[in-house]
């Protein structure tokens, strides 16, 4: 099976390392990898900070990046939820402006081949034991667009219950906002930084070393928060989690052995 | 009640400083959990609850499409039974309206039954410019009317309030509009509730002229709705001679058969409860029972603007049980006073600016007071797509476009301050639709990481107060693709330029 990557800008730019864990876990379960060069930004910024007209062309450019493709697989639940809440929205919207059926045909393409690392895991190629390893303490926070927008359900739990060495501690009032919401973080700071302290506080209480979520753009708010409160918790996404071996695991071990 | 909603700052302004007020925080988090966790109770003992939510929004829309027809069938039935229909365009004319009812029957003293509708209009304010006092009976709103305070929340006005604070409201203020405290009142609840019943009982046994709002009114029979839970409402409603309802005409719905989907709606979402205690129903006048004179005043007050809108209209659907209220992380730490309206929290957000306009910097704001995390549609038992019209009408903030004002299509033009914010967004959906610009701006940012602040000036320092940027890597996912994979053929297909 071959599947395009649809890696999102902020991965791209922010976090490469969880397309690579992305691309290592795929081909590991048998699939084959590309990543289309045109693919660029789904748009969400644009659009929920109001720019609806101005995420017009990155529909289009998806539909025509993504075209020769059966899969789209994206390790961010917000940005599937991007595409398949709102191309089909901005689609319809542009069609009662009176600007031509052309974006719902983009749309209609897009939505039904786009799926988040956890479905695609589970509900396209059937797999909840990934094969990893991974010795740590970990809590994981359903994002927003993935809990309620992508219905996730309990997917990225199943997945995570199957790696080997991994204990998962509960996290309190795990269904709330972190706070981030994109815009929201810098428009209205005072709360979404009260919001992001009582998720740190939660997630700190658990104990756990890591916390884990299938979107970056809230663990860049988690994690900011957590170092500048020189918390040792790290922001881990899920798909490096799944990515990581036994193998991965030892090498690691020993780099520390021998920086040591 | 001297304090008002209008003139204040907006949202983010109003947030900051709530957000450090830790009581009004602790009050607010135990007050929203306990009820959110009730109402998920509530509602999970129905295996059919979703077909219900569906009925509810189903109704609603139907009505609100033929609004015009069962607001004349409603006035209809009114008048046939005895009541007297006035129709008010805006809150001036409403509150003209009230005011010349209640100076016709000669009293400067009125009781009245919680509203939110009056709470919108400022009826008390305007009553009190008449020399006419208006006492709030809704054990919440007396709270709030004594404490010359603003109500927080649409259910529970005063839950900004603990009991050690209401004791002393009460003791404090109780005399100044009546039957004074008990003496050695203590904050326990059931000391707090008598005090507010024997102060009320000499408002209700004296007041001539009742008003009130109503949940619901019922276009076939013409007949009125109001849900409680304390039955002070029932005692406003029945034992004065004159009544007045003031009503938003989105409040309408056909029949009777309509009215059973949102009763039972309305108290599962709201209180938690499976029914709620006092229905309390009325239709004109009848001999020997209740009011001997019935009117009914009909509010749109910018409702007809707002059903013009295609998207925004599904906030009409709302039967303010206040879930979305209970469930709204940015609503439990900012507190309701900084929605700058009688309807915070999320729906306040959709409903203020499209009441008023979005024209003010206040109204401007509140479509942004949202992470947009969904939790508000999930429990709303009408299904309003909170977010789906939070993102419309910022699109009006910061593009403008048509909107309807006092019945005339206007194009709303872009609101002020967001020319710098407009050309970033403008620019990145310009780079993202150049994937070579692209690249080279990421790799500019990865070559000159190690001169990047650790805090950010001017609109990013709201970030980097609280929060340490992220990290620049040394390569983009993109390039180290192409330096790893990008020789192979794969890589190529379903590119375009």
């Amino acid at each position: 099976m071959r599947v395009a990557l649809f890696v999102t800008c902020i991965n791209d730019t922010l976090r490469p390392r969880t397309g690579q864990a992305v691309v290592t876990l795929l081909e590991r379960l048998g699939v084959e990898v590309d990543f289309p060069d045109a693919q660029s930004c789904c748009g969400q910024p644009q659009f929920n900070t109001g720019y609806r007209h101005a995420t017009e062309p990155l529909v289009r450019r998806f539909d025509r990046a993504f075209a020769d493709y059966e899969y789209v697989v994206t390790p961010s639940g917000s940005c599937a939820a991007m595409v398949r809440d709102n191309y089909p929205r901005i689609a319809a919207r542009a069609a009662a402006e009176g600007r031509g059926r052309e974006l719902a045909g983009a749309a209609a393409r897009a939505v039904p081949k786009t799926y988040e690392l956890t479905e695609f895991l589970v509900d396209v190629l059937g797999v909840t034991d990934v094969g990893a390893y991974y010795p740590h303490t970990v809590t994981y926070h359903p994002t927003c667009h993935g809990l309620r927008l992508l219905g996730l359900g309990d997917r990225p739990r199943r997945l995570l219950e199957r790696v080997r060495g991994l204990t998962l501690k509960e996290l309190p009032g795990a269904e709330e906002c972190c706070g981030f919401g994109g815009t929201f973080a810098v428009k209205n700071p005072a709360v979404s930084a009260a919001m992001g302290a009582d998720k740190v506080r939660a997630v700190t209480g658990t104990g756990a070393e890591a916390v884990c979520t299938v979107d970056n753009s809230c663990l860049l708010h988690l994690g900011g928060m957590l170092t500048r409160q020189g918390s040792p918790v790290r922001p881990v996404h899920l798909a490096e989690i799944l990515a990581s071996t036994e193998a991965d695991a030892q090498r690691s071990g020993a780099a520390k052995e021998g920086v040591r | 009640m001297s304090r008002s909603f209008l003139g204040m700052p907006a949202f983010p302004r109003a947030a900051a400083l709530s957000t450090r007020d830790t009581r009004l925080r602790a009050n607010l988090t135990h007050a929203t959990h306990t009820i959110r966790d009730k109402r998920a109770g509530a509602v999970a003992e129905l295996d059919d609850w979703a077909q219900l939510r569906a009925a509810g929004a189903a109704i609603k829309d139907r009505t609100l499409r033929h609004l015009d027809h069962y607001l004349e069938r409603l006035e209809e039935s009114v008048t046939a039974a005895g009541g007297r229909v006035h129709w008010a365009a805006d809150a001036d004319e409403a509150n003209r309206i009230v005011t010349r009812l209640v100076r016709e029957t000669g009293e400067r003293e009125v009781v009245k039954v919680k509203s939110m509708a009056t709470q919108e209009i400022g009826l008390n304010e305007a009553l009190a410019q008449a020399g006419i006092r208006a006492y709030e009976t809704d054990l919440a709103e007396l709270i709030v009317q004594l404490g010359d305070d603003l109500p927080s929340h649409i259910l529970v006005p005063a839950i900004h309030r603990n009991r050690g604070e209401i004791r002393d409201i009460f003791r404090r203020e109780m005399g100044r509009w009546g039957r004074p405290a008990p003496e050695g009142l203590s904050d326990s609840p059931a000391e707090l509730a008598e005090a507010a019943r024997l102060h009320l009982r000499e408002k209700f046994l004296t007041a001539k002229v009742g008003i009130s709002g109503a949940n619901f009114m019922v276009a076939e029979s013409g007949t009125l709705v109001v849900v409680e839970s304390e039955g002070n409402g029932r005692m406003c409603l029945t034992l004065p001679e004159t009544l007045i309802s003031i009503v938003g005409i989105e409040k309408v719905v056909p029949t009777w058969q309509d009215l059973e989907v949102f009763l039972q709606l309305l108290p599962r979402s709201s209180t938690a409860e499976r029914m709620n205690p006092y229905t309390t129903t009325w239709t004109g006048t009848t001999d020997g029972d209740g009011p001997r004179t019935f009117h009914l005043v009909l509010l749109d007050n910018g409702r007809t603007d707002t059903l013009a809108d295609t998207v925004g209209r599904q906030a009409l659907r709302c039967i303010r049980c206040s879930a979305c209220l209970n469930v709204c992380p940015v609503y439990e730490r900012a507190g309701g006073h900084a929605y700058g309206s009688p309807y915070p929290g999320p729906i306040g957000a959709i409903l203020t600016p499209q009441l008023r306009g979005i024209t003010g910097p206040l109204e401007q704001s509140l479509p942004y007071a949202s992470s947009l995390c969904g939790a508000c549609y999930e429990v709303c038992p009408v299904a309003i797509d909170i977010p789906e019209v939070l993102v419309h009408l910022r699109e009006r903030v910061v593009e403008g476009g048509p909107v309807t004002r006092r019945g005339a299509r206007v194009v709303l033009k872009p609101a002020k301050g967001h020319a710098a914010e407009r050309a970033a967004m403008r620019a990145a959906a310009w780079a993202f639709d150049h994937p070579g610009a692209l690249r080279g701006g990421m790799r500019l940012a990865a070559r000159t990481r190690r001169l990047h602040p650790g805090r950010l000036p001017g609109p990013g320092r709201a970030w980097s107060d609280t929060r340490a940027l992220p990290a620049v890597p040394a390569e983009s996912f993109r390039d180290w693709w192409q330096r790893t994979r990008g020789g192979a053929d794969r890589s190529r297909r379903g590119g375009v330029k």
